[in-house]
């Protein structure tokens, strides 16, 4: 009984805030949601650039904050698989449970790459849904924007004003930096290169690169050294510009690829905070377009 | 721009115009491209999304497979934990030789909009037939922090009874598990749990059990055979480190609860009161929060067990009854250390303490102590070493020895080579 009374004693000590909680899975939709939501939101990210979001343990830290949270919004496309569904159930809140407007995944919004024809484990880890790292084309941010901005209205109806009006500004001014990052990145187009993990596809897309290889052998797979040595002699004959991981790989990969084939290495950050430069959604675009504009001076 | 310069200085208007002319079109080719590639894109996204079948709704299904090989210095039927009483579950290490573990089929799926219900069935390799292992539902619409389960699910009592075995970082359970929970403890009940609106992890609930397993017994009445108390208490230090502890506190009046003493094949009954605490703790590192190359899981508990109640030697012959009290614990500690993508050590240290037992029956002078040989005071201990290598999620192939000195005078060295395949879908493990 003593517990009880020391629980809920605790519970009338924590007062209900008026600003929304915005639980997001990943960095780069916290980042958007502080972007639409201005001080009428308090978001923050279940994980980090410096982490990877497949392989994230349902910690107590993350069930305490979905606990109190109003929106949910995460990737998707099963990306949270191993992790968010536990979270979910823990928390007892009722607001963010699937199919509640309190929940929302990005990836529903954009139209997907690499969607599997064919689903078999033994080729990794594929999402049934398709890439689900959906965030490293701008585009793609601009459609989840609109749809995140819906929500807030939504979740928060007294605001909903103030979400739209700072979502048609954001949109305006994230096109206008979309236009400049493509023409700064023009020089992209048609450039070879290897990546670590398939998470940068959308980036590719976007850009007109062409992935010639991947450090993993099969998504999810660390690399090995056999497959690192094919990756060499595929090098050789047709050199990639550069080798791409991101901020939450182990780069002894991409370095002893670079170190044995000359080619040069990048670390691009994964999402919004991976990098000192990008510390929210337009500084990550930036840093992202000069890093791999780096080896082509 | 420059080709424009270049075009004024070199060319003829004509030629130029004629330039700027192919260009424009290259242009609008690529435009046209792109608009194509974007429509081919969309019908493909509508392409797969789904037409209406009856198997659209399917539950979640998945199968867990394991097989073991072990080398063992004593026979396992000989299994015992001197100066415990014999649960009588399933806690003797696997067969000598192959064999084939539990296989464990695992269907969820949302009920509808209120509950979420799981089946986790076990298939016994020997043919002797199907364990239900978890069926329960679940709440999924309450609010403030409240869930309630309600059916059969793994009883909160300390931290590894909640994990199902083939998430275990070791072939078999703890000591502690082994001598005061039968092996793992499943209730039939309802579960209550609140979770604390603070930043904090903190939760508090109870259980109300069949109460029908050991520690407890049927009694055939018609209120709870055991109650469950727990709370957890959770964290973060820094990006790298994640904490929870818990205590828990379990209490059971078992009926009749007879073992057979191995020692001597006299069967004996108990029927009194169980109460049993459990204090776990659990801590996880990994560098900045990522997980994928190094991490280390550091993780112990402590079980304290009082009983209290009637001891009758021998029901269906002597039938002696008389006082029964004891005072036991155990405790373990393992950390598993991942040194390298796939790859992970651990070590683990399990250890009983007998306490202090009174049999009213030897006191008396009724009976003799060697008349009940298994609850001679000792002290079981055991060393386990394990490597294992994952190659992906859903595999792993496991190596562990064990000095194993739960049985009084006669020390077992254990080799196991395991493997645990999960086929389907993507289970998600609890902290």
């Amino acid at each position: 009984m003593k517990w009880l009374f020391f629980s809920f004693a605790m519970a009338l000590s924590t007062t209900a805030s008026a600003t929304v909680n915005v639980f997001a899975c990943e960095p780069e939709w916290s980042a958007l949601a502080q972007e639409l939501g201005g001080d009428k939101v308090s978001a923050v990210s279940a994980t980090t650039a410096f982490q990877d979001p497949h392989r994230i343990e349902a910690r107590p830290s993350l069930i305490a904050r979905l606990r109190n949270a109003n929106l949910v919004v995460c990737s998707g496309s099963e990306l949270e698989v191993g992790w968010l569904p536990l979270l979910l159930q823990q928390s007892g809140n009722a607001r963010v449970q699937p199919g509640s407007p309190g929940y929302l995944e990005a990836s529903q919004y954009v139209v997907k790459l690499e969607v599997p024809r064919v689903l078999d484990r033994s080729m990794g880890d594929v999402h049934p849904g398709g890439n689900p790292h959906i965030h490293t084309d701008p585009r793609n941010i601009a459609k989840v924007a609109a749809a995140m901005a819906e929500r807030l209205a939504q979740v928060d109806g007294a605001n909903a004003a103030t979400y739209r009006s700072r979502a048609e500004s954001f949109d305006k001014r994230w096109k206008e930096a979309t236009a400049r990052w493509e023409q700064q990145a023009a020089r992209l187009k048609g450039v070879p290169l290897v990546e670590h993990h398939k998470g940068f596809t959308y980036l590719i897309s976007w850009l007109g690169m062409r992935e010639v290889g991947d450090l993993e052998p099969k998504p999810g797979i660390p690399p090995t050294t056999s497959h690192l040595a094919e990756l060499v002699q595929q090098m050789k004959q047709a050199p990639a510009k550069m080798i791409v991981y991101s901020s939450y790989d182990d780069p002894k990969a991409a370095q002893f690829l670079s170190q044995r084939t000359g080619i040069p290495s990048v670390m691009l950050p994964f999402t919004v905070g991976g990098s000192d430069r990008a510390k929210d959604l337009f500084g990550y675009f930036d840093d992202v377009v000069a890093r791999l504009l780096a080896p082509l001076q | 721009m420059s080709q424009k310069k270049w075009c004024a200085a070199a060319l003829t208007a004509a030629a130029c115009s004629a330039q700027a002319q192919t260009s424009d079109e290259v242009k609008r080719l690529e435009e046209r491209v792109q608009q194509l590639e974007q429509s081919v894109q969309q019908s493909q996204a509508q392409a797969a999304s789904r037409t209406q079948s009856e198997s659209a709704f399917n539950p979640a299904v998945s199968a867990i497979l394991n097989g073991v090989y072990s080398n063992l210095k004593q026979d396992p039927a000989s299994f015992r934990m001197n100066g415990f009483v014999p649960t009588m579950g399933e806690v003797a290490p696997p067969p000598r030789g192959l064999s084939l573990g539990e296989s464990e089929l695992g269907f969820s799926a949302n009920v509808d909009h209120l509950f979420r219900g799981s089946l986790i069935a076990a298939i016994q390799p020997d043919g002797t037939g199907v364990d239900v292992e978890e069926a329960y539902i679940q709440t999924l619409a309450l609010s403030n922090g409240f869930t309630i389960k309600a059916g059969r699910f793994f009883s909160a009592v300390g931290y590894q009874n909640q994990i199902h075995a083939h998430a275990w970082d070791f072939t078999d359970a703890p000591l502690v598990m082994k001598a005061f929970l039968g092996g793992q403890l499943n209730e039939d009940g309802v579960q209550v749990k609140w979770v604390a609106p603070t930043e904090l992890y903190f939760d508090v609930g109870t259980e109300l059990g069949r109460g029908a397993q050991f520690p407890g017994a049927t009694a055939g009445k018609n209120g709870a055979g055991s109650v469950n108390v727990f709370t957890n208490l959770g964290g973060d230090i820094g990006a790298s480190i994640a904490w929870q502890t818990g205590l828990s506190f379990y209490q059971t009046s078992p009926t009749d609860r007879a073992y057979d003493d191995p020692l001597n094949g006299i069967t004996n009954s108990f029927t009194g009161s169980s109460k049993l605490w459990a204090l776990s703790g659990v801590l996880k590192w990994a560098p900045n929060g990522n997980n994928t190359v190094t991490n280390f899981k550091l993780q112990g508990e402590y079980f304290k067990r009082k009983e209290n109640g009637d001891l009758t030697f021998d029901p269906t012959g002597a039938a002696l009854t008389d006082g029964y009290r004891s005072n036991q614990s155990g405790w373990y500690v393992q950390g598993v250390y991942q040194f390298m993508p796939q790859w992970r050590v651990g070590y683990r240290y399990d250890e009983l303490n007998p306490g202090t037992t009174t049999i009213g029956l030897v006191d008396s002078g009724a009976l003799a102590p060697s008349d009940f040989p298994i609850l001679a005071d000792y002290k079981p201990k055991r060393h386990t070493a394990m490597v294992d290598w994952s190659p992906s999620e859903f595999s792993r192939v496991r190596l562990q020895l064990a000095r194993d000195y739960s049985r009084q005078g006669e020390t077992d060295n254990q080799f196991f080579l395991q493997y645990i395949v999960s086929l389907g879908a993507h289970g998600a493990h609890k902290f």
